[in-house]
C-alpha cells in the first residue's frame, strides 16, 4: 500500500477537470470560427445568416443578443474571441485553464504549466489581431497552442488520478461540443435536407465535418457528402476522436480507472449515468436517431450529459462533508477557477 | 565586454578589491565576461527574462486590480562566496539556529533565561509574536525552527554581520534554485573551471526535514502536505514550486478539516490523514479557535490536535518571540548561555529604546541611525536617517517616546557591492545574503542563498516590493579555490 499514491484532493480534482475542459473549449471555438470563415468565402451571398450560428453552437445565444443584438463577423468575433464578460470566449478559457493550473502547478508537469501560461501570455499579447485580416493567423495558433497542449500532456504526465480527471473533462467537453456543431447545423439545413446534392448543401456539410477536424477521415470510410452518414459518423463512430461514442468511451474507462470499478457495472451516480449512456450509444442505430427526431435527440443528450457532470461534482469534487467540523459554507464547484 | 571604467566608490565590492583589481576568486569570471562580444550579457539577460516570465516565476503586485503579475528582476552576475568564509558562516548559523531554538523552547518551558536574569522577564510579555498558547507544547525532537532563512550583510569594515533571524515563515529559496537554473540555462560559459556547489538538493533536504518530525504513529512513509494561503498569495509561487519538487501535495485551508482528533484532507476518495503540515501561512491565521477568530485561511482546531501530538506542524508556532528586534539584541547573551561560547557570527550593533540611556542617544542621533519597528518585516516602519527629512525625524521621535518597547536603532550600513548589468554596462549595487537553514534531526545550512540587489543607484533597500532583484550565489567548493584554467 505505502507505494501507492494518495488520492487527489477534491478541489485539485475539480481544477485540473475544468482546466482541461477549458483547453478544449477554447480550441473548439477557435476551429468553429477558423471553418466559417472559410465558409463564408465560398457562400458570398448568404452572409447575414452565417454568423449566427456560432452563437447558437456556443449556447450563450440570449446573452450575445442582449449585449450586441445582431450577429454579424465583428460582433460574433469579438463576443466569442475577445470579451472577457463572456466567460467561454476564446481568452475567457485560455485564462481560466491557466487559473486552474496555477493552483494544482504542483500535480500537472512543468511542461504543461509553461504552456498554458506562454499560450496565455501569447495570446493576449495578441488580440488585436482578431479584428485585423490575420484572424486566421491568431486562430491558428489558439488551435496549435491547445493541441501542443494535449500533446504535452500526454508525453509528461503520468497516467494517474490526476490524468483521468484531465481525460474526464476533456472527453466530456469534446462531446458536448460535436453534439452542439451538429444540432445547431442539423437545424439549419433542414428545409434544404430533402435537396441533397447541391453543391451548396454540399459545401455546409462539408463545414460541419472540418469544424469537428473530421472532414478527411470521413471521406476515407463513406466518401460522398451524405447527412445521414455523417450524424452516424459523428454520433457513433467508434474509430474517430471527436465522435460523442468514442468520448463517452474514453471518459468513462478513465472514470473507472479514478474508481476501481470493473467496466460494466457503476458504484456511484457518476458511474451509473455515464455508463448507462456508453452503452446507449454502443447500441442504438442511426436509423432510430433520425426517426425520433435528431433535434431531439441531441437535447436529451446534452441534458445528460449535464447530468453526468453533476454527479462528478457531487461524487468528487464537494469533498467529504464532516458533521461536527461544517466548513463556513457549503464546498462547491464554484471553487474552483471556473 | 570592457571593465576598465568599473568603480567600486569607496564601498566594499564582493568582486574588486579597494584597489579594483579582481578578488581571487572571482579572476575566473570576469575573464570569461571580459571575453563576451559586446551585447553577448545584456542578450543572455533578455533571455532569462524572457524565460521567467513564460515559467511564471512571477510575484503578484498587491493592489493591482488587473492582477498585474511581475518578474522579480534576475541580474546574472553571480555573487562568489570563498570556501573557507563559507566555512565559518555555515559554523555560525548553525551556533545561532541552535542557541534560538534552546531559547524558544526555554521560553515556552521553565523560562531558565529570564530567572537568571540574561533577558528582562517583561521584553518577553511584551514580544508581539510570544504565543501564550504555545506553553508547554513539545513539538516532535523539540525543534521549533525547521526553516530558517538568516539575513547577512557585510559592511565597509569588510566584516559580515547579522541583520535579522527570519524563524516564521521565510521565503526566498525557490529562487535560490531558480536563478541557479536560469544561469545555467542562459550563461553557461561562466561555469568553465569553477567548482560551484550545487544547490539542487534543498527540495530533498526539505523532505528529509518534515519527514523526520512526523509523529511516531505515521509510520515509516509520513503524508506531508505544504499548506498555502492559496493563488493570490504574493510567494505562491514558491509554495507550488516546493511543493512539486517534493513531490507532496499543497493544501489550503479549506482542504483540511479536523476529525475525531486528527487532520485530515478531502480527497476523492474521502478523508485521508495528515501527519506533517508545512505550513506557509503565519501563526495568527492557522487556527481560528486558538487564535484569529476572523482567519479564513486555516483550520478550526488544528492546535488541539498539534498539541496532542497527533500532527506535527513547520514551523513551530510561537517561535517568532526570537524574530522580535529587541530580543535580536540579546541574541549574543542567548549564544552564550545555552551554548557557552561566544557567539561567530556577529550581530550588529543595537540600540534598544526601552533602555533610558540607549534611548537618548538614538534621539539625538536619529540623522545618522537606522530606526526599526521591532516586529515588522520587509521595510516597513522604518527610518533611515541619512535619507530622512525633519519632518520624519520628528515624527520618529514622537513614536519612540510614545512606545519605546517598539524601536531599537542601529548604525546605517554601507551593504557591500557586486558588479551589476546596468543597460550595457556594470555598475556596484548593494546587496545583501539570505542563507537557508533546515532543523530536522541536524542542523544543514544550504551552499548557497538568496542574494538580493537593490538595482536603483545608491539603493540600501534590497525588497523585492520596492525596487530590489536577486542574483546567483556560488559558494566555492575548497579543493577548487583560486583555481586556474582547467578542464
Amino acid at each position: 500500500m505505502s507505494s501507492e499514491a494518495a488520492p487527489l484532493l477534491s478541489r485539485a480534482a475539480n481544477a485540473v477537470y475544468w482546466m482541461a475542459r477549458y483547453i478544449e473549449r477554447a480550441e473548439n471555438v477557435a476551429r468553429f470560427i477558423d471553418v466559417n470563415l472559410h465558409l463564408q468565402l465560398d457562400l458570398p451571398l448568404e452572409p447575414a445568416h452565417q454568423w449566427q450560428p456560432l452563437i447558437d453552437t456556443s449556447g450563450d445565444a440570449a446573452v450575445f443578443r442582449e449585449r450586441y443584438g445582431n450577429a454579424d463577423k465583428r460582433s460574433v468575433i469579438r463576443f466569442l474571441v475577445l470579451d472577457g464578460d463572456n466567460l467561454n470566449s476564446v481568452i475567457s478559457c485560455l485564462r481560466a485553464a491557466r487559473e486552474n493550473a496555477r493552483s494544482i502547478r504542483e500535480i500537472i508537469s512543468s511542461e504543461m504549466w509553461e504552456q498554458v501560461n506562454s499560450l496565455y501570455l501569447r495570446i493576449q499579447s495578441q488580440m488585436s489581431l482578431a479584428e485585423s485580416e490575420r484572424l486566421a493567423e491568431l486562430l491558428r495558433g489558439i488551435r496549435l497552442g491547445c493541441h501542443m497542449f494535449e500533446g504535452i500532456t500526454d508525453a509528461t504526465m503520468s497516467y494517474n488520478e490526476a490524468w483521468h480527471f484531465l481525460r474526464l473533462g476533456r472527453q466530456l467537453e469534446r462531446a458536448d461540443k460535436t453534439s452542439r456543431i451538429l444540432d445547431v447545423k442539423y437545424f439549419m439545413l433542414l428545409p434544404s435536407a430533402n435537396a441533397i446534392g447541391t453543391p451548396y448543401d454540399d459545401i455546409h456539410w462539408s463545414a460541419v465535418l472540418k469544424s469537428v477536424s473530421g472532414f478527411e477521415m470521413y471521406r476515407k470510410k463513406y466518401g460522398r457528402i451524405i447527412p445521414r452518414n455523417i450524424v452516424e459518423f459523428l454520433i457513433l463512430d467508434r474509430e474517430f476522436p471527436r465522435t460523442i461514442r468514442h468520448c463517452l468511451r474514453e471518459a468513462d474507462e478513465s472514470l473507472h480507472a479514478i474508481t476501481g470499478t470493473p467496466l460494466g457495472s457503476c458504484e456511484c451516480p457518476a458511474e451509473c449515468s455515464l455508463g448507462a449512456l456508453r452503452a446507449e450509444l454502443d447500441y442504438i442505430s442511426v436509423s432510430k436517431i433520425v426517426k425520433d427526431g435528431l433535434h431531439e435527440y441531441l437535447d436529451a443528450l446534452q441534458a445528460r450529459m449535464n447530468a453526468i457532470d453533476d454527479n462528478l461534482t457531487r461524487d468528487f469534487f464537494a469533498g467529504e462533508s464532516v458533521s461536527e467540523a461544517p466548513p463556513e459554507e457549503e464546498v462547491s464547484p464554484s471553487r474552483a477557477y471556473r | 565586454m570592457q571593465l576598465n571604467s568599473y568603480q567600486t566608490d569607496g564601498f566594499y565590492d564582493e568582486v574588486f578589491d579597494a584597489e579594483c583589481k579582481a578578488r581571487p576568486e572571482a579572476r575566473l569570471l570576469l575573464e570569461t565576461i571580459e571575453s563576451l562580444a559586446d551585447g553577448e550579457l545584456l542578450r543572455c539577460q533578455r533571455a532569462a527574462e524572457t524565460l521567467l516570465l513564460q515559467m511564471g516565476i512571477t510575484f503578484n503586485v498587491y493592489g493591482d486590480s488587473a492582477g498585474t503579475e511581475r518578474i522579480w528582476p534576475f541580474d546574472l552576475i553571480p555573487r562568489i562566496v570563498r570556501a573557507e568564509e563559507w566555512d565559518w558562516i555555515e559554523r555560525g548559523l548553525k551556533q545561532r539556529i541552535h542557541a534560538l531554538n534552546e531559547f524558544i523552547d526555554d521560553i515556552y518551558h521553565d523560562q531558565k533565561i529570564l530567572k537568571d536574569k540574561i533577558i528582562p522577564e517583561e521584553i518577553i510579555q511584551s514580544a508581539a509574536f510570544f504565543r501564550d498558547q504555545c506553553r508547554d507544547i513539545n513539538p516532535p525532537g523539540r525543534v521549533w525552527c525547521h526553516i530558517s532563512g538568516t539575513d547577512l550583510v557585510r559592511h565597509s569594515d569588510g566584516q559580515i554581520y547579522v541583520l535579522e533571524d527570519n524563524l516564521r515563515v521565510p521565503s526566498g529559496v525557490s529562487y535560490v534554485l531558480e536563478n541557479r537554473d536560469m544561469m545555467k540555462r542562459t550563461f553557461p560559459h561562466v561555469f568553465a573551471g569553477l567548482h560551484v556547489r550545487p544547490v539542487d538538493d534543498y527540495p530533498s533536504r526539505l523532505l528529509e526535514t518534515l519527514e523526520a518530525i512526523a509523529p511516531p504513529r505515521a509510520g515509516a512513509k509520513p503524508t506531508v502536505v505544504l499548506l498555502t494561503p492559496g493563488i493570490y498569495n504574493s510567494a505562491y509561487y514558491e509554495h507550488s514550486f516546493l511543493a512539486q519538487r517534493m513531490g507532496i501535495q499543497m493544501v489550503e485551508g479549506r482542504d483540511l478539516v479536523v476529525h475525531e482528533g486528527w487532520v485530515s484532507m478531502r480527497t476523492t476518495k474521502g478523508l485521508r490523514r495528515v501527519d506533517v503540515i508545512y505550513r506557509r501561512i503565519d501563526d495568527d491565521f492557522l487556527d481560528p479557535k486558538t487564535f484569529r477568530p476572523d482567519s479564513q485561511l486555516g483550520v478550526p482546531g488544528l492546535m488541539d490536535v498539534y498539541r496532542a501530538g497527533h500532527v506535527s506542524l513547520a514551523n513551530a508556532p510561537g517561535n517568532g518571540v526570537a524574530d522580535d528586534k529587541v530580543i535580536y539584541y540579546y541574541v549574543p547573551d542567548i549564544i552564550r548561555y545555552y551554548e557557552g561560547a561566544d557567539p561567530i557570527l556577529p550581530n550588529v550593533p543595537t540600540f534598544v529604546c526601552w533602555r533610558d540611556a540607549d534611548r537618548q542617544h538614538v534621539l539625538q542621533n536619529l540623522d545618522k541611525l537606522v530606526v526599526k519597528a521591532a516586529n515588522e518585516a520587509g521595510g516597513y516602519g522604518m527610518l533611515v536617517g541619512p535619507h530622512s527629512t525633519t519632518a520624519q525625524r520628528e515624527e520618529f521621535a514622537a513614536r519612540i517616546n510614545a512606545k519605546p518597547r517598539n524601536y531599537i536603532a542601529q548604525p546605517t550600513l554601507a551593504l557591500s557591492r557586486v558588479p551589476t548589468l546596468v543597460e550595457d554596462h556594470l555598475e556596484g549595487r548593494h546587496v545583501d545574503l539570505r542563507p537557508y537553514i533546515l532543523y530536522g534531526k541536524e542542523i544543514y545550512v544550504l551552499p548557497g542563498g538568496l542574494t538580493r540587489v537593490a538595482l536603483r543607484k545608491g539603493s540600501l533597500v534590497v525588497n523585492s516590493s520596492q525596487g530590489g532583484g536577486s542574483k546567483d550565489t556560488w559558494v566555492l567548493a575548497p579543493a577548487q579555490e583560486g583555481a586556474t584554467h582547467e578542464q
